[in-house]
C-alpha cells in the first residue's frame, strides 16, 4: 500500500491501460511534454512516444471528432478535455455523433472512448474552469457517466472505463487532484465493478449521496454529525449513468432518508433525477422528502464568491436536519 | 429522368440565349486553375498535369464511368418519386452531381475510407452498397442500413460537417497504423472526406483542415460546391474560391469540373495518390450544380431563377460523356440502349423492395443503445413490453 494522489493514480491507471493495449491512445491540449495542465498524463508521453500520447491542436470538436475516427479505425482514444468549461466546444461531437454511433449502426460500429474532464470548482479559478456538467452528458442516451472521488477508485476506474466497449464520460474530481489516500499498485484486479455506487460510510439515520469532488465534503459532513449522535450514511455514487439505485434504494429502505448533494446547480441535476426515482422506488419507506443540497441555479460566480456557491459542510448538515426534522 | 431529358436541343438554344444573359462562366469558376479533360459538348481537351491520371483508363472504363452515371441518376429520380408518392419521408436528391461522386469514388482503393454526407448516393453506389439500403434513413425504418466496414463507406452523416473530423481521425489511425508511404499498392490507404459549401463555414470543417494539416494526415478533403446551401448562394459562405482556402491552412488546393467524370477522377486520383505516399492532405472543389432542391421538403423556386438551372442544364456530366463515347466511336447505340434498359430494372427494383421494406419492430427501439446492459434501457424494455403486452386482445 503506498500514499498516493488522485492526480497521480489516474496517471498509474493509464500507464497500465496503455501497457496493457497498444491501441489506447491519449488525445489532448498540452498532454505531451508538460504532462497536462494538471499534470495527469505526466511522463507518458516520454515512455509511450508522441504517436500514443497525442498533443493535439488547441480545438475541443476537433479533438472529440478525430477521435471519433480514431476510433472507427480500431484504436482505443482516451480523450482529455482541459478543463469542463470547454466540453461545451465539443457538445455536438459527443451528443450527436458519439452517443448515437453504436445504435445508428444498429450495431455495427463501437465507440470505445474514454472522455477525461476535470470537473467543478473550488480552485480560484477564472470563469469556465469550475462548472459541473454531468447532467447533460447523464441525460444523453448512449453515453456512460462515471465521477471518481478517491486514489483508488481513480486508478482502477479510468482502467476500467478504458476496457469498456461503450463511451464513457469520465469526471475528474479537480479540487482533490492533489489529495492522498491508500492504493495498492500491486494489486491486479479491480475492487468492484465500475458502474457501482458504494458505501462509503456505513450509517443508520439518514443516506447521504454525493460524488466526485462533493464526497469529501460529505463524509466531512457525516463525521461531523456523529459528533451530535446523528448517524448518516454516505453513498458514493461514482456512476450517474447508469445510476446503481438498487444499491441507494437499499440504503433508503434501511435509513428512510435521503440528501443529495453535488455542486451542480439543482435544477435538473443529477439530484433531481435521484430524488424522482427514489420517491417512485421507495415511496413507503421514505420518512421525510428527499432533500437536494447543489450549487444554486446561477452561473458560477466569481471565484471570490464559490465558497458560498459550492455546498460546504454547513449546507450538507442543515440538509441532513432538514430531512431528520420530519 | 434520364439523362435524354436533360441538355437536349432544342431547349439548349433557349438556354444558350439564357446563357448570354448570366455572368461570364470560365472567369468564374477559376480560368486557368479550372481543372477539365470533358467539354460540355464532350470535346476532350488536355491539361498539362492531370491527363496523365486518365491514361490508363479503359473503354471498358469510360462505359462504366456512364452506367454509373445513369444508374444512380435513375435510382436518384425513383426515389424521388417515392417521396412523392409517400414512401419516403424525404429525399435528398444528387441530380446534377453524378460526375463530382462518380468520378471521385471510382478513384478510390478498396482500402480507402469515404465518409459521405447525406447525398452522396453516388459514392455509395461505387463503393457497393446496395442502394436500397440508402432509402431506409429517408424512409424512418433506420438511421443507416449499412455496415460501413464492409464497403469501407461511412453512415451518411446528417449533421453538417461534422463527418469530416471523423475522416481526419481515420486518416491519423491509418498513419498510426503504418500504411501510408509504405509503397505497397494494397497497403497505403487514405481517407476522403465529402462535404458542400455550405459546410465550408462550419467550424467543424475548419477544424478537421486544421488537424489534417497539423497531423499530415492522408485526407482528400472533397467539397462538391453545388452553388446552393439551401437557399444560399456560395457567395453567403465564401468571399474566395472555395478551393483557395487550402492554402491558407498550408496545403493545396484545386477546383475541378464538377460536371466532368474525367477530370474528377484524374484530379482526386492524384490527390488520393500522394495522400497514400505521405504528401499529407489536399482539397478538391469540384464546381457542379444542385439541379434539384435540397431535398424534397425545399422550394427553389422562392430563391433562385430558372435561367441559371437552363445554363447548368448545358454543362449536365451524363450528356457530355455520351457524347464523347459517341464521338470517339467508344460505345455504340446498343450500349446506351442496354443501360437505359438496365436502368428501368434498377428503378423497378428499388421500388419494389422500397415498398416491401419492413418497419423496424417495435423492441428494436431498446437495442444496441449500449454495447454492455445498461439497467435504464434494461427496465424501460420490459415496461414497454409489458406495457404493448397490456393491449393483447383488444381491438
Amino acid at each position: 500500500m503506498a500514499k498516493i494522489t488522485i492526480g497521480k493514480a489516474i496517471n498509474a491507471g493509464l500507464r497500465r491501460a496503455m501497457e496493457r493495449d497498444p491501441k489506447v491512445v491519449v488525445m489532448g491540449e498540452d498532454i505531451g511534454k508538460l504532462g497536462g495542465v494538471f499534470r495527469v498524463t505526466e511522463n507518458l508521453q516520454k515512455d509511450f512516444g508522441e504517436d500514443r500520447i497525442i498533443d493535439t491542436p488547441l480545438a475541443e470538436s476537433g479533438i472529440v471528432g478525430t477521435a471519433i475516427g480514431m476510433a472507427l479505425r480500431g484504436y482505443r482514444p482516451v480523450v482529455e478535455i482541459q478543463f469542463d468549461g470547454f466540453v461545451y466546444p465539443a457538445f455536438s461531437q459527443i451528443t450527436c455523433q458519439v452517443a448515437k454511433m453504436h445504435a445508428r449502426s444498429l450495431g455495427k460500429i463501437r465507440l470505445p472512448m474514454v472522455i477525461r474532464i476535470p470537473v467543478g470548482g473550488g480552485i480560484g479559478a477564472v470563469e469556465h474552469h469550475s462548472e459541473s456538467n454531468e447532467a447533460y452528458f447523464a441525460h444523453t442516451a448512449g453515453l456512460r457517466v462515471v465521477a471518481c472521488s478517491n486514489p483508488e477508485d481513480a486508478y482502477w476506474m479510468i482502467q476500467q472505463a478504458v476496457e469498456s466497449d461503450d463511451p464513457i464520460i469520465f469526471y475528474e474530481p479537480k479540487r482533490r487532484y492533489h489529495e492522498k489516500g491508500e492504493l495498492d499498485l500491486t494489486a491486479t484486479a479491480a475492487p468492484r465493478p465500475l458502474f457501482t455506487a458504494t458505501i462509503a460510510r456505513p450509517g443508520e439515520q439518514v443516506t447521504l449521496a454525493s460524488y466526485g469532488p462533493m464526497l469529501k465534503v460529505c463524509l466531512q459532513a457525516a463525521a461531523a454529525a456523529a459528533e451530535e449522535g446523528k448517524s448518516v450514511e454516505v453513498i458514493d455514487l461514482r456512476s450517474l449513468s447508469p445510476l446503481d439505485l438498487d444499491a441507494l434504494a437499499t440504503s433508503v429502505e434501511k435509513t428512510g432518508r435521503l440528501v443529495v448533494a453535488h455542486e451542480a446547480s439543482t435544477f435538473l441535476g443529477m439530484g433531481a433525477e435521484i430524488a424522482a426515482a427514489i420517491q417512485q422506488r421507495c415511496f413507503h419507506h421514505l420518512e421525510s422528502p428527499v432533500i437536494r443540497v447543489g450549487g444554486y441555479n446561477l452561473p458560477y460566480p466569481p471565484s471570490r464568491l464559490e465558497e458560498e456557491f459550492l455546498p460546504d459542510l454547513d449546507r450538507v448538515l442543515d440538509g441532513v436536519d432538514r430531512a431528520l426534522a420530519y | 429522368m434520364s439523362d435524354k431529358e436533360v441538355a437536349v436541343p432544342p431547349e439548349a438554344d433557349h438556354a444558350a440565349a439564357v446563357a448570354a444573359l448570366i455572368a461570364p462562366v470560365p472567369e468564374i469558376i477559376g480560368g486557368a486553375e479550372f481543372v477539365q479533360l470533358l467539354t460540355p459538348e464532350g470535346e476532350r481537351v488536355e491539361h498539362p498535369e492531370y491527363s496523365r491520371y486518365i491514361a490508363d483508363l479503359t473503354d471498358d472504363d469510360l462505359r462504366g464511368f456512364y452506367r454509373d452515371q445513369v444508374l444512380i441518376r435513375r435510382f436518384d429520380a425513383e426515389a424521388t418519386a417515392l417521396q412523392r408518392q409517400g414512401e419516403l419521408g424525404l429525399w435528398a436528391s444528387l441530380l446534377g452531381q453524378e460526375a463530382a461522386q462518380v468520378g471521385s469514388a471510382r478513384a478510390m482503393r478498396s482500402q480507402d475510407y469515404a465518409f459521405p454526407t447525406y447525398r452522396e448516393h453516388g459514392v455509395a453506389w461505387c463503393r457497393g452498397v446496395n442502394p436500397l439500403n440508402l432509402l431506409g434513413m429517408f424512409r424512418g425504418v433506420n438511421h443507416g442500413g449499412w455496415d460501413p466496414n464492409e464497403n469501407n463507406f461511412h453512415l451518411y452523416t446528417v449533421v453538417i460537417g461534422a463527418q469530416t473530423l471523423h475522416a481526419v481521425g481515420y486518416a491519423m489511425g491509418i498513419q498510426h497504423d503504418h500504411a501510408v508511404g509504405t509503397g505497397d499498392p494494397d497497403r497505403d490507404a487514405a481517407v476522403i472526406a465529402y462535404f458542400g459549401d455550405g459546410a465550408s463555414a462550419q467550424g467543424d470543417v475548419n477544424e478537421s483542415f486544421v488537424y489534417a494539416a497539423s497531423t499530415n494526415a492522408p485526407v482528400v478533403f472533397f467539397c462538391q460546391n453545388n452553388q446552393w446551401a439551401i437557399s444560399q448562394p456560395v457567395e453567403r459562405q465564401t468571399r474566395i474560391p472555395l478551393y483557395q482556402r487550402a492554402r491558407g491552412f498550408g496545403f493545396p488546393g484545386v477546383r475541378v469540373d464538377g460536371n466532368d467524370v474525367l477530370a474528377v477522377y484524374a484530379v482526386t486520383k492524384a490527390a488520393m495518390n500522394a495522400a497514400r505516399s505521405g504528401q499529407g492532405p489536399m482539397l478538391i472543389e469540384a464546381y457542379t450544380y444542385r439541379m434539384g432542391a435540397h431535398t424534397t421538403s425545399d422550394d427553389p423556386t422562392k430563391y433562385r431563377i430558372s435561367a441559371e438551372v437552363e445554363v447548368w442544364k448545358l454543362r449536365d456530366p451524363i450528356a457530355r460523356l455520351k457524347a464523347y463515347l459517341t464521338s470517339s466511336r467508344k460505345a455504340d447505340p446498343a450500349f446506351f440502349d442496354a443501360v437505359e434498359v438496365e436502368a428501368d430494372e434498377l428503378a423497378v427494383t428499388i421500388r419494389d423492395g422500397c415498398l416491401s421494406m419492413p418497419d423496424p419492430e417495435l423492441m428494436s427501439m431498446f437495442d444496441n443503445i449500449y454495447v454492455e446492459d445498461h439497467p435504464l434501457i434494461e427496465a424501460e424494455r420490459a415496461g414497454f413490453a409489458a406495457y404493448t403486452a397490456s393491449f393483447e386482445g383488444e381491438h
